[in-house]
């Protein structure tokens, strides 16, 4: 200890080694540039819930036009077009402004994807969910790396700036979907009318590049965490499954991510320095040979892409599973049904995640060999998510259902993520998807896994989690006013999709599919029905945002830490809980769904508790935590 | 508040929490670089015979560079080993040449080897021409020799032939006068062409005469070029295949016509495939050394404290920036063959 | 609240802490020397070897990938510490391969298995 003092400034005792100041941290420390996970996570919850709001928008102006082509947005038009600029937007023949124009089409819905995805549901049920609760689940004080954490975070946000930043740029946002192909995307947004760089495309990559790079982040963080952190006596198989679930995402993550970080450098490097990474030889742009070398591969920059883009709907759709899992157990009051089958699947689901990506790309000119590979693998990976549906329905069974809120949504998500499971298995098959490609069935599969799925799941979070993040719960009166018109609504949306798709509605048509009336005539009626079931959508989330934010301030107090008497290491903390989280060392001893333990005195039995015969606080398992 | 296992390792990982970090870190990079190499050689597999360029590179710089980062390599790791010791004076010592060691890395690379290259021309002939200018590409004698054709004109812009239409002069003039070039009429009256050559008797640098061309109303006619020695005598020997010490200049000059070219540019990313992936991979690659400079800098510099207070944190922190580091020179070890000599 | 040991110091250098001690350290010091000059060594027998023909230009990529992979190996083991590293870093390297390798090989697969009669070759 004696050698610290020879420093100038302060010295540090022993015993405070790594101790934070006593001092409260100031504003900027406390709700800025915060290192608590909880803060962080609520950072990212806040930040993704207004993006995803902001996504909703978007598609709210795309359904407006679908039912309506060439219509001008009613009352906001001209707001609309003052705002977004005269290339999202024009005037119609009378002259009313807020005619969403194609490229305004293609902006809003290469963005809507974008954001939804990236800056909505990954933000949301991945960090925000994740860092809030995961370290309490576990026992740990925080995230082994809150600076990294942090950082992330920061990164994120950046992202966020830049991405928003290309809707006001000469030329408008990018606008050629969000999966960006090439030689489309390297050749957008350029010429007379957009800035060499800052221009919606260009942007598009780099607000990518920071999203990717602060994913990366947080994926070392949780893995990390999961593994180092637990508490003595919180073994693998006594993780919470939502643990499970964010653990493998993370890995997902991890490794699916930097190859799109490769190809989107690549992709820049097109755009700013002419290089031919991804364009061919010979293209032909407005009518001339196009000044590249040539020599690129368009289909490359497909498989980069697709190697993320497959594992990122498993990163949307697993911390939702975990969600649903926790509730469904606790509002049954039972075990989950099959925890170890759950926990096989997910990880046989996430490895073979990285080898089926090519089912988005069998227009390509696929040959026998690989498409024959691809069909097989994507096959077998339904079996797992079948697994896991089947398992959480099974836990359904014989339970004492409580419906509160978080309960609703997620029982729902139950059969929205089946129809969205089972829609896709068609389109496993090239002999099918040949027809289906690019169509609104696709679409409409897809929808279903995201919308009423992951979304739904986030919202049963949210009202699980409020009262642990806030000390508050929510109104269960607003809750169902939110949640059955929702769901009513949801699927008027994406129903008919499927109806559209089959009868060859293509999916990026801009007006709704009005140019191609003759091939579409029974269907195309069903364009006004799913955008009036939009707005009604839009409608009923009213509900929840007032609940939300009223609830904050003025929601009805907790009575104890544990609203929902659950059995899961989050709920002994305080609620809220403060900085290091737990007010005495947590030790585990048992599984984390005991529910209705025949002989104990209540119906759940936290992970917690110690084993009854010893009436005394045992020693842990010698220090040494179990594997 | 303490993280548990910031430098104790955790029983049954037998880790401490950095390390189990940086490996996650690392397994991310190898998936980066690993998409961009899949890129190489898809690329590579992919280029038409001939348009893979070869011995473009300066094999002796770029194996001293590689030696430099190996030296680095071994440095870092005494610098940890020395922070186990707790010899704080040869972890200084140590890491002090890491970092110069990677700082001369750097330089070398944005001083020597790639200013070069954007000063360098390179044009494609189009290849129904290719017979016009045989005396330059030599393909006859490759073809004999079952080696690949050679497409590409290079070495360094002599002057820049161009057309001028008269309503635009005043444009070209002030373009001129903003690049220091200066203008001649042609000698040859049949063709009258303006010919464009910098203040020192030799052509503009390829950005330059890029931007020149494109001037609305000003027409490229021909490039003069100063050959570089696989162009001067194709047929040679010598210039069959790259050798270790670089290709040389000549003084010979020869006029491609603008019309019999496919395309053209500096040896800039936007040249060729091969060039484009070279800039990224050796870009990217540059880009992580000089994080790993930084990181170091900054432990050098202000590493002492924690070392007073808990000197196996310290090295731990200078443990799992080596890693890194390492990472980082394995990544050149496969660059290098690749790159320069392959 | 946490696990709670003293910190190692200077003056405490037997606290409990990472398994290398600063004796075992300094036995990895020489070895450390020597790969190092081995690496070096085998930077100059690479070059070497470029301009030695192999008979094709597959064998002498072949030749430079087995020396570079040789050389990575050094550094992996003996740099890298991961000769004698915990089982779940092998376990993480393990995955990352597999990973890699699939992306490489499954994105191979569709470019030598197109439909028939619609491959063209670049430039």
């Amino acid at each position: 200890m004696a050698s610290t003092t020879a420093l100038a400034h302060g010295h540090d005792d022993q015993d405070h080694h790594g101790h934070d100041d006593h001092h409260e941290p100031g504003f900027w420390q406390k709700w800025v540039f915060s290192t608590d996970h909880k803060m962080i996570g609520i950072q990212y919850g806040i930040t993704g819930l207004l993006f995803l709001f902001f996504g909703f928008l978007l598609m709210l102006i795309m359904r407006w036009q679908l039912a309506n082509p060439g219509d001008p947005v009613p009352v906001i038009g001209g707001m609309l077009q003052a705002v977004f600029g005269d290339s999202a937007f024009s005037a119609n023949a009378d002259g009313v402004k807020g005619v969403l124009t194609a490229t305004g089409y293609n902006a809003f819905g290469a963005m809507h994807g974008t954001i939804m995805v990236f800056f909505g549901i990954v933000p949301v049920a991945f960090a925000a969910f994740g860092n809030f609760v995961v370290p309490l689940q576990i026992g740990a004080p925080d995230m082994t790396f809150p600076k990294i954490n942090m950082a992330s975070f920061w990164v994120f946000f950046i992202s966020c700036v830049i991405m928003l930043a290309s809707f006001f740029v000469p030329g408008g946002a990018a606008k050629s979907g969000w999966t960006s192909y090439s030689p489309l995307a390297g050749v957008a947004d350029m010429g007379p009318g957009f800035h060499p760089f800052f221009n919606g495309q260009t942007l598009w990559l780099v607000g990518m590049v920071f999203n990717i790079t602060a994913s990366l982040l947080g994926a070392v963080n949780f893995i990390a965490t999961i593994i180092q952190l637990r508490a003595p006596g919180m073994t693998w198989m006594r993780l919470p499954f939502f643990v499970w679930t964010q653990f493998v995402t993370a890995w997902l993550l991890l490794l699916a991510f930097p190859p799109l970080e490769a190809a989107g450098v690549m992709q820049l490097m097109d755009r700013a320095f002419g290089t031919s990474f991804f364009m061919p030889t010979g293209l032909i742009v407005n009518g001339q040979l196009a000044a590249w070398s040539g020599g690129g591969s368009p289909i490359l920059w497909q498989h980069l892409f697709w190697f993320l883009a497959h594992p990122e709907v498993y990163v949307l759709i697993l911390p939702g599973a975990g969600m649903v899992a926790e509730i469904i157990a606790n509002n049954t009051r039972k075990p989950l049904y099959g925890y170890k089958a759950l926990v096989g699947a997910i990880l046989v689901l996430g490895f073979l995640s990285f080898i089926v990506w090519a089912h988005h790309m069998y227009m390509t000119g696929m040959g026998a060999k690989v498409a024959g590979f691809f069909q097989t693998t994507t096959i077998i990976i339904s079996i797992p998510s079948v697994i896991i549906i089947t398992a959480l329905m099974l836990s359904l069974w014989g339970g004492s259902i409580r419906f509160t809120p978080p309960m609703l949504f997620a029982t729902a998500w139950l059969p929205m993520f089946g129809i969205g499971g089972l829609t896709g298995i068609p389109l496993a098959f090239n002999a099918v998807d040949l027809y289906l490609h690019d169509t609104y069935y696709v679409i409409g599969h897809f929808h279903y896994v995201v919308a009423p799925g992951t979304i739904f799941a986030i919202f049963a979070g949210v009202y699980y989690w409020f009262p642990k993040a806030t000390g508050r719960m929510m109104s269960p009166f607003l809750g169902h006013l939110h949640f059955w018109p929702s769901l009513i609504m949801l699927n008027g949306i994406f129903f008919p999709m499927f109806l559209q798709g089959m009868a060859g509605v293509h999916r990026r048509w801009y007006d709704g599919g009005a140019t191609y009336e003759q091939i579409i005539k029974p269907v195309i009626h069903w364009n006004e029905f799913m955008s009036v079931s939009a707005f009604l959508l839009a409608i009923a989330q009213i509900p929840f945002i007032i609940n939300f934010c009223w609830s904050i301030f003025k929601g009805k107090k907790v009575v104890n830490d544990n609203p929902w008497d659950a059995t899961t290491v989050e709920w002994v903390a305080p609620s809220p809980p403060g900085h290091g989280n737990f007010e005495k060392p947590i030790t585990v001893y048992r599984g984390p769904y005991e529910y209705s333990v025949p002989g104990a005195n209540k119906d759940y039995t936290p992970q917690t508790e110690p084993p009854i015969s010893e009436k005394f606080p045992t020693t842990a398992p010698a220090g040494v935590p179990a594997h | 508040m303490q993280i548990p296992y910031e430098t104790t390792a955790r029983p049954d990982t037998g880790l401490y929490n950095a390390k189990l970090g940086i490996w996650l870190f690392l397994a991310s990079e190898v998936m980066l670089f690993g998409g961009l190499f899949s890129a190489y050689v898809f690329l590579r597999l992919g280029a038409d015979d001939g348009y893979w360029p070869m011995g473009l590179l300066n094999v002796p710089i770029g194996t001293m560079n590689t030696a430099i980062l190996i030296a680095s390599s071994v440095t870092v790791v005494l610098a940890w080993a020395a922070l186990k010791m707790r010899q704080w004076a040869k972890y200084k010592f140590y890491m002090l040449i890491t970092i110069i060691c990677g700082i001369i890395f750097l330089a070398v690379k944005l001083t020597l080897e790639w200013p070069e290259k954007f000063v360098h021309f390179g044009a494609f002939i189009k290849k129904d021409k290719w017979a016009e200018y045989e005396a330059y590409l030599g393909n006859e004698h490759r073809t004999k020799l079952g080696l690949s054709p050679r497409p590409e004109i290079s070495g360094h812009l002599h002057a820049v032939e161009v057309a001028v239409a008269p309503e635009k002069k005043g444009d070209f003039d002030s373009f001129l006068i903003k690049h220091h070039l200066v203008a001649e009429a042609g000698t040859d009256p049949a063709h009258p062409v303006l010919v464009v050559k910098d203040d020192h008797g030799h052509g503009p640098r390829p950005s330059i005469a890029e931007k020149l061309v494109r001037i609305p109303g000003v027409k490229a006619v021909a490039y003069e070029v100063e050959l570089d020695a696989v162009n001067a005598d194709p047929t040679s020997p010598d210039n069959d295949r790259p050798h270790f010490i670089p290709r040389k200049r000549s003084d010979k000059v020869a006029t491609i016509k603008a019309e019999d070219i496919s395309s053209w540019s500096a040896f800039a990313p936007k040249h060729s495939s091969y060039f484009a992936v070279y800039f990224t991979i050796t870009g990217l690659h540059g880009l992580h050394v000089l994080g790993g400079v930084i990181i170091f800098i900054y432990f050098y510099l202000f590493g002492e404290k924690l070392y007073r207070k808990n000197p196996e944190h310290m090295a731990n922190r200078v443990e799992v920036s080596g890693l890194f580091w390492h990472f980082v020179d394995l990544v050149w070890i496969f660059v290098f063959p690749i790159f320069y000599l392959l | 609240m946490s696990e709670h040991h003293p910190a190692v110091t200077a003056e405490t250098p037997n606290a409990p802490h990472d398994h290398d001690h600063a004796h075992d350290v300094s036995k990895h010091v020489k070895g450390y020397l020597i790969v190092g000059a081995l690496l070096l060594v085998f930077t100059f027998i690479t070059v070497a070897l470029a301009y030695v023909d192999f008979g094709s230009h597959t064998a002498n990529v072949v030749v430079a990938m087995i020396v570079a992979t040789f050389k990575a190996g050094l550094v992996a083991a003996i740099f890298m510490h991961l000769k004698g590293e915990k089982r779940l870093i092998w376990q993480f390297l393990f995955f990352t391969v597999f990973f890699a390798i699939g992306l490489f090989f499954l994105t191979w697969l569709h470019w030598i298995d197109p439909i028939f009669g619609t491959h063209h070759t670049h430039h």
